[in-house]
C-alpha cells in the first residue's frame, strides 16, 4: 500500500483546488447580493397588503422547508424547457439567492418588528411618505441590528456551495473530486478542501461573534 | 398529469433511505448535542477544549466536504467501508450535533441563575441539579430551535444522493428524469412537495412536544385542558 498522505501531490492539485475557492467565493458574494436586496424587498412586502403577505410567507415557508439541492435541480432542468438556459454559476446564483432571501427576509423582519411602535407614530404624525418613513426612518435603525444575523447566513451559504458540483459547477469541491478521479487519491483533496472552509469560515464566524456582541442580537 | 402515480411510486421507493436518514440522523444529533452541549458547561477543561474543537471543526466545514471525505478519504485511511446508509446517519448526526450542541449550551446558559442557586441551597447534588431542576427548564427552550436543526437535517438527507443512496431526491433525478424529461417540472414540484409535507410533519410532532414538555413544567395548560377550553370557549 502506498503512503497515506503524498505531499507533493497535495502540492500539485493545490492551485486547482484554490482556483476553486474563487469560484465558491464568487458564488457566495454574488448569492449574497440576490439575498440581501430580495430579502429585503420580501420582508418589506409582507408589511404589506394582506393577501400579499399572506402570499410572500406562504413563498418563504415553501423555500424555508424544502432543500436547497432540489432547488438548485428544480432551476438547472426547468428553465430550459422555457427556453432559458444558463450556466451553471448563474442557476448557482439564483438558487442561493432565493434561498437565503426567504432566511434573510426573517430577519430583516425580526429587526423591522424592533424599531419601536412610537417611531412608525412619529412617522406618521409628521406626515413622511410612506416611502421615507422606510428609508428614513425604520430601515436606517433595523439594518444596522440585523447585521450579524445576516453575516451568519453568508457563512452558510459559503457552506452550502459545493451543492452546485451536482451541476457540474468546478468550485473547490468539484477540482477536489475531479482531482481524485484523476488520481484515485482522495484523502488529500478531500482533506485541503474541508481545511480550506475551515480557514475562511472559521474567522469569518469569529468576526460575526464580535459584531454580535457590539450590535446587540435580536 | 397522468404520470403523477407513477412519480409517486419511484419516490416512494427511496422514501425509506430517507426516511433512515433523517430518523437515525436526528438521534444521533439528539444524543451528541447533549453530550457535546453538556460537555461544553464542563468544569474539566480538556473536555471543554475537546467539545469545542468538535463543534467548531463540523461547524467551520461544509457539510458535503464532511460527506465526501467520510465516503472517500477515510476507507483509505482506515482500511473499510462503511454501509452507505450508515455512513450518511453518520455525516448528518455528526454535522448537526455540533449544530445542536450550542443550541444546548445556549438553553441551559438561558436557565435563570436563581434556579441553580435554589438547588444548591436544597443541597442536591450536582447531577440532580442537572436532571431535576436545569435541564426540564433548558428543555423547552430548546425545542423550537431543535425543530428548525431537524428540518435542515431532513433537507440535507438529499446531499445522500450525491453517495449513491437511493433516497427521494436520486430517484427523481436518475430515475424519473432521464424517462420523463418534458415533464421535469412536475417531477420537481412533486419531490418539492413531498419534502414539505415531511417538514410539516416534524414542525407538528415539535409543537406537541413542546406542549408537553411545557406544561409538565406547569407553565401553560396541559393538552387536555387546553382541549377542553378551545371546544368549551369561543377563544
Amino acid at each position: 500500500m502506498t503512503q497515506v498522505w503524498d505531499w507533493s501531490y497535495a502540492f500539485a492539485i493545490l492551485p486547482s483546488l484554490l482556483e476553486g475557492l474563487g469560484l465558491t467565493v464568487l458564488a457566495t458574494v454574488l448569492g449574497s447580493i440576490v439575498a440581501m436586496i430580495l430579502g429585503l424587498l420580501l420582508a418589506v412586502l409582507r408589511q404589506g397588503p394582506p393577501v400579499l403577505a399572506v402570499a410572500v410567507r406562504g413563498f418563504v415557508e415553501f423555500v424555508r422547508s424544502t432543500p436547497l439541492l432540489v432547488q438548485i435541480f428544480f432551476l438547472y432542468f426547468v428553465l430550459p424547457q422555457f427556453g432559458i438556459v444558463l450556466s451553471a454559476l448563474t442557476v448557482g446564483v439564483i438558487a442561493l439567492g432565493v434561498h437565503y432571501a426567504c432566511y434573510a427576509s426573517e430577519v430583516y423582519r425580526a429587526g423591522i418588528e424592533a424599531v419601536p411602535r412610537g417611531q412608525w407614530e412619529a412617522a406618521t404624525a409628521l406626515s413622511l411618505p410612506r416611502s421615507r418613513v422606510w428609508t428614513g426612518v425604520v430601515l436606517p435603525q433595523a439594518i444596522p441590528r440585523v447585521v450579524p444575523a445576516l453575516g451568519n447566513y453568508v457563512i452558510s451559504m459559503f457552506k452550502e456551495v459545493p451543492l452546485l458540483t451536482a451541476i457540474g459547477l468546478l468550485d473547490v469541491v468539484g477540482r477536489a473530486q475531479e482531482a481524485g478521479n484523476t488520481y484515485f487519491r482522495y484523502v488529500e483533496p478531500y482533506t485541503i478542501a474541508g481545511l480550506l472552509f475551515l480557514l475562511l469560515s472559521y474567522p469569518a464566524s469569529l468576526l460575526v461573534r464580535r459584531l454580535e456582541r457590539r450590535v446587540g442580537t435580536i | 398529469m397522468d404520470n403523477i402515480g407513477t412519480f409517486l411510486s419511484v419516490l416512494a421507493q427511496g422514501l425509506p433511505e430517507t426516511l433512515i436518514a433523517t430518523v437515525g440522523g436526528i438521534v444521533l444529533t439528539i444524543l451528541l448535542s447533549f453530550a457535546a452541549g453538556l460537555a461544553l458547561l464542563a468544569p474539566s477543561r480538556p473536555l471543554r477544549v475537546i467539545s469545542r474543537i468538535y463543534v467548531e471543526g463540523l461547524r467551520g466545514t461544509s457539510e458535503v466536504v464532511q460527506l465526501f471525505w467520510l465516503f472517500f478519504a477515510l476507507p483509505v485511511l482506515v482500511g473499510f467501508e462503511i454501509v452507505p446508509i450508515w455512513g450518511g446517519v453518520l455525516v448528518l448526526g455528526l454535522n448537526h450535533g455540533a449544530y445542536g450542541a450550542e443550541i444546548v449550551r445556549g438553553a441551559i446558559q438561558s436557565v435563570p441563575r436563581a434556579q441553580y442557586e435554589g438547588a444548591l441551597a436544597l443541597s442536591l447534588s450536582p447531577a440532580q441539579r442537572m436532571f431535576r431542576v436545569i435541564l426540564p427548564q433548558a428543555v423547552v427552550e430548546m425545542i423550537p430551535p431543535f425543530n428548525n436543526l431537524f428540518i435542515q437535517l431532513l433537507k440535507s438527507t438529499s446531499i445522500l444522493s450525491f453517495v449513491f443512496i437511493s433516497e427521494i431526491t436520486r430517484q427523481a433525478t436518475q430515475i424519473l428524469v432521464p424517462r420523463f424529461n418534458p415533464q421535469v417540472l412536475q417531477i420537481f414540484l412533486l419531490l418539492l412537495l413531498v419534502y414539505l409535507v415531511l417538514s410539516l410533519l416534524i414542525t407538528a410532532g415539535m409543537r406537541a412536544l413542546e406542549r408537553v414538555a411545557s406544561a409538565r413544567l406547569g407553565r401553560g395548560p396541559s393538552p387536555g385542558a387546553k382541549r377542553l377550553a378551545s371546544t368549551g370557549g369561543q377563544g
